[in-house]
């Protein structure tokens, strides 16, 4: 079951979307989420700019997406009915505030006549109520404001989603009681217009029968609904303390990066600083300057502020000191479309610096996997003493899925190991296995020494222009990186592990992809699906698993990145599917680009 | 280190032990060279464990001073150490972190984080070169060039107006500002001690000369001659006075609110005014701060020094308060906050 909730940015959307997704995943049903949020915050209201949207994807089986088109769409006004409906198909519920669809709104969403009264929605389960006018009626003598109780519609559309998907309306009361507990007479308003909205689809014979899902098979154990953002904070707390080490986060504030800047901001207990800089270059040579004190230095941005860092990432790579840079990829370049998500900086991570500068770039793949993969950045970044660049994006960082939470038990440690023997330290003596030099930090007698962004000498770290030195030193940095294969998983296959068609895709894509696998193996064909959460080095058993497939298609939200250095790498004729709009592939468009590709000449045929 | 050890059993530390074993790079005669001996003389006195001394540096000549320390130091990379400082220092506040740079470095492309790393107050020691050149660029004009400086690239001279560097530091609401000159060996030894000892930002112009791309520019504060006559050595609590002959007196102009040069005991209506480095209000420090040669005597020596919360201290309380009021926090309470459920 999919539905989308749209209405104006200053409509309270995402929170109603937040809270019916907590209910239905309180129901047992297993979820996924995808806010579309405008970028301008305050855009004329009832303008096509200020749309807000939330997406929700429910369901008794186990969901890797937040769905391709709606089930249901609650539009709480004409431009959000207008920017939306494309997507509904037809015979879909459809349900509006009839009470906004009045002149005014409906030209500035470019209607001539109002949509409800020209036919054109009769291919839809239209229930047009009168939101407006029954919030009014509901509150009279509540002492609320007019335009107080015109912002609690969007309760009222909660309560009608409530009685239609069958969750108990007590939990919600509750939750907006919490909320809204410093201000009583607006939580007693909401609740009320919450209510009616529930009455309403009780007592009203407009819905022919609600909706119940049955809860998910999911596996035991206890769950919560989590956004990436949420859980790349957590796998950040969570990574200082199996460190056992203070961990500074250096942020600016920029969309869609600032929630993690927030969330860490609530766990300072825990032991970390978190830091709102001046500016992108200051929060990453901050962090780095955290990393130097012996620190778990970390710094979070988007594209934009990415490339003003990329500065500070080279002299972290030249001093050998570790780092993690968090790029929550926005969409376009320059500005672009900063509230939309894509996962163009794959080029930039790698090889955005002057000259030869080879950092770790690893990428989560869900919502959740945002934690896991927050671990394993500090992990590699303190062991091999090398920046790692870690790459979520806007649908990954805002997007919720359920989360099944792990047991600390399992937690494996981190180990840091700073150096505190002057006999015989030099700051760039390796270690044999990593390569990494030794992490000597400010306070240790004995171990006084000069790092800096100049050419060092090997071994002793000194200042050198020698030309062989500089050669080897280089060789030598990028070895130091490529080591990380031998410490993260090899490459795995999901779906056939040989066949027709090879999937590769990276990043937030996993679940479309993961999807439309799924659907062409029940059609009868051989697909297998990898998909990468390191991107460099490269995990081993790559070219192994690319030599098993006759085809291979690289999904990706940008012109073809992943694709590029596949074949660069691997010399194999993959093909690209690219979409870059601003939005997640639909599993619908991966299946047909798959059957597309099926159809089409394999690799081995055109090679013959 | 020197062996030798006082009654507390640490041992005693000498110039010798603060000079890398590296080959000091700056031309023959840079005032780096006097800059960088006064703090290897003074750094052993501090009681500060050398282990715990770290220098941060930007680009250009005067940042690669931390090579000649032998101290921890970090040669970072053009304008970013105070905000690489801030960093560190917030991580170890029981660290002494002093920043070298200079007016290019400093002033130009690292403006944006000297200004912020003062504003906050953060506990760090930045000494700022002033030779109003580029020098490892080879000469061009930097922020604090005089108009009309004629340059490599600005052979017409320039139209850029220089800063008024300590106004600026003051603007910013730096807690310890001060100048001196490269060749004022007692005066440089004696603000360092006291940066030291200044909790919180501590900022230190120091007039330095470059004599191969910029030689002289500082000459009238200079030469043993006339010096005296340009350089007003603020004494705390006592009137502006300076002159060969401690015949001249700067004065407040109180319609104009602004000082004006004089002779001392001269009947004209101006106010005598005692400095007062520690006033809460910076009024007389801007005064001060904004004085241009040559038609005002260039002050050195220590404009404002209060004591304020420091950035890095109050950060860390924060957490250490946040901690005590909610309890240390365990990881199976962190990851269960928020609505949870359960599957069974
Ligand atoms: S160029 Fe000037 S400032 Fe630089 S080292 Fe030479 S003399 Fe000193």
């Amino acid at each position: 079951m999919v539905i989308r909730l749209a209405g104006d940015s200053g409509d309270g959307i995402q929170l109603t979307g937040t809270e019916f997704t907590r209910a239905v995943a309180l129901g047992g049903s297993d979820i996924a989420t995808f806010p579309d949020i405008p970028a301008e915050i305050r855009a004329p209201a009832g303008s096509l700019a200020g749309v807000s949207g939330f997406q929700l994807q429910f369901s008794s089986q186990e969901i890797f997406t937040a769905g391709d088109a709606p089930d249901a769409l609650v539009a709480m006004n004409p431009a959000a009915l207008r920017t939306n409906l494309p997507d509904l198909p037809k015979g879909g519920l459809l349900i509006v505030d009839s009470g906004t669809f009045r002149k005014k709104s409906l030209a500035m969403a470019g209607y001539e006549v109002s949509p409800l009264e020209d036919g054109s929605l009769e291919d839809y389960r239209l229930v047009d109520i009168d939101i407006s006018k029954n919030v009014q009626a509901t509150q009279k003598g509540s002492g609320l404001s007019t335009k107080e109780i015109q912002r609690t519609r969007n309760f009222y559309a909660l309560g009608v989603l409530f009685w239609l998907y069958g969750r108990p309306p007590e939990t919600e009361v509750e939750s907006i009681e919490r909320k809204f507990g410093k201000r009583p007479a607006i939580a007693e308003g909401n609740v009320r217009s919450f209510r009616a909205g529930y009455h309403f689809g009780e007592t009203c014979e407009l819905f022919d029968a609600s909706y119940r899902v049955p809860s998910a098979q999911l596996a035991p154990g206890t769950y919560r609904n989590i956004t990436g953002n949420e859980a790349t904070a957590l796998g950040l707390v969570v990574a200082s303390q199996l460190a056992d080490q203070h961990l500074f986060y250096a942020s600016y504030p920029i969309t869609p990066a600032s929630d993690v800047l927030h969330s860490l901001s609530n766990h300072r207990r825990y032991g970390l600083t978190t830091f709102q800089a001046e500016d992108e270059i200051a929060a990453v040579t901050s962090a780095i300057g955290a990393s130097f004190g012996g620190s778990i230095g970390v710094t979070g941005t988007s594209g934009p502020g990415f490339a003003l860092k990329q500065e500070g990432i080279g002299l972290a790579v030249m001093a050998e000191l570790p780092l993690v840079v968090l790029n929550v990829q926005r969409a376009g370049p320059s500005t672009g479309l900063p509230t939309k998500a894509e996962q163009a900086d794959l080029n930039q991570a790698l090889s955005g610096r002057n000259s030869e500068s080879p950092v770790v770039v690893l990428a989560p793949r869900t919502p959740a996997d945002c934690f896991d993969m927050a671990i394993e950045a500090v992990r590699i970044s303190v062991r091999h003493m090398c920046p790692v660049v870690f790459l979520s994006d806007g649908s990954l960082a805002s997007g919720s899925e359920a989360w099944k939470l792990p047991d600390p038990e399992t937690f494996e440690p981190i180990e840091v190991r700073y150096r505190s023997d002057p006999e015989g330290f030099m700051p760039y003596l390796r270690d044999e296995e990593t390569l990494a030099r030794p992490w000597a930090i400010p306070g240790t007698p004995g171990l006084e020494h000069r790092i800096g962004g100049l050419e060092k000498e090997d071994r002793t770290g000194n200042v050198s222009y020698d030309p062989l030195n500089h050669e080897h030193m280089v060789r030598m940095r990028q070895a130091k990186v490529d080591r990380v294969a031998d410490y993260v998983p090899a490459a795995e296959v999901e779906g056939d592990d040989a066949g027709q068609l090879l999937f590769v895709g990276w990043g937030g894509t996993y679940g479309a992809i993961h999807q439309a696998v799924r659907v062409l193996r029940n059609q009868g064909h051989r697909v297998g699906h990898l998909h990468l959460r390191f991107l460099n080095p490269f995990p081993h058993g790559i070219a192994e698993i690319l030599s098993r497939f006759e085809r291979v298609l690289v999904p990706e939200l940008n012109r073809g990145q992943l694709r590029d250095l596949l074949r660069a790498r691997f010399l194999v004729d993959a093909h690209g599917l690219n979409k870059i709009q601003g939005r997640p592939f639909k599993v619908c468009e991966v299946v047909e680009a798959g059957q597309a590709r099926l159809s089409g000449p394999s690799a081995r045929e055109v090679s013959l | 280190m020197s062996r030798g050890a006082v009654g507390n059993g640490a041992p005693v530390l000498t110039k010798k032990d603060f000079e890398s074993d590296q080959a000091v790079r700056w031309c023959p005669g840079c005032g780096d060279y006097a800059i960088l001996a006064q703090l290897q003389k003074v750094m052993p006195e501090l009681g500060i464990p050398k282990q715990n001394i770290v220098f941060i540096s930007g680009i250009g000549c005067s940042s690669r001073f931390p090579y000649y320390m032998d101290t921890f130091g970090f040669h970072t990379i053009h304008g970013r150490a105070p905000a690489l400082a801030t960093g560190l220092k917030v991580s170890r506040p029981e660290l002494s972190v002093w920043v070298v740079t200079g007016d290019g470095d400093g002033l130009s492309i690292g403006g944006n984080h000297l200004i912020h790393a003062l504003r906050r107050n953060v506990d760090l020691k930045i000494l700022l070169f002033n030779n109003q050149t580029y020098g490892l660029t080879k000469g061009q004009f930097s922020p604090t060039s005089t108009t009309g400086t004629r340059t490599k690239s600005s052979p017409l001279g320039t139209v850029d107006r220089p800063f008024s560097v300590l106004s600026l530091a003051l603007g910013a609401g730096a807690t310890f500002v001060a100048r001196t000159i490269d060749t004022e060996i007692q005066h440089l030894q004696g603000l360092i001690r006291e940066m030291a000892e200044h909790p919180g930002s501590a900022f230190l112009e120091i007039y330095q000369n470059c004599p191969v791309l910029n030689d002289g520019v500082w000459e009238s504060l200079k030469d043993r001659h006339v010096k005296a006559d340009h350089l007003l050595t603020l004494e705390d609590g006592q009137p502006l006075v300076y002159g060969k002959e401690s015949d001249r007196i700067l004065r407040l102009d109180t319609k104009r609110m602004r000082l004006v040069p004089g002779r001392r005991g001269e009947q004209d209506g101006l106010v005598e005014v005692a400095h007062d480095r520690s006033a809460p209000d910076p009024a007389l420090a801007l005064m001060l701060a904004s004085l241009a040669m040559p038609e005002f005597p260039a002050p050195i020596g220590v404009l404002r020094a209060v004591r304020e919360p420091t950035f890095d201290s109050l950060t860390r309380a924060q957490e250490a308060r946040d901690r005590e009021e909610s309890g240390p926090g365990s990881l199976r309470e962190l990851l269960e906050a928020g609505s949870t459920w359960t599957v069974s």
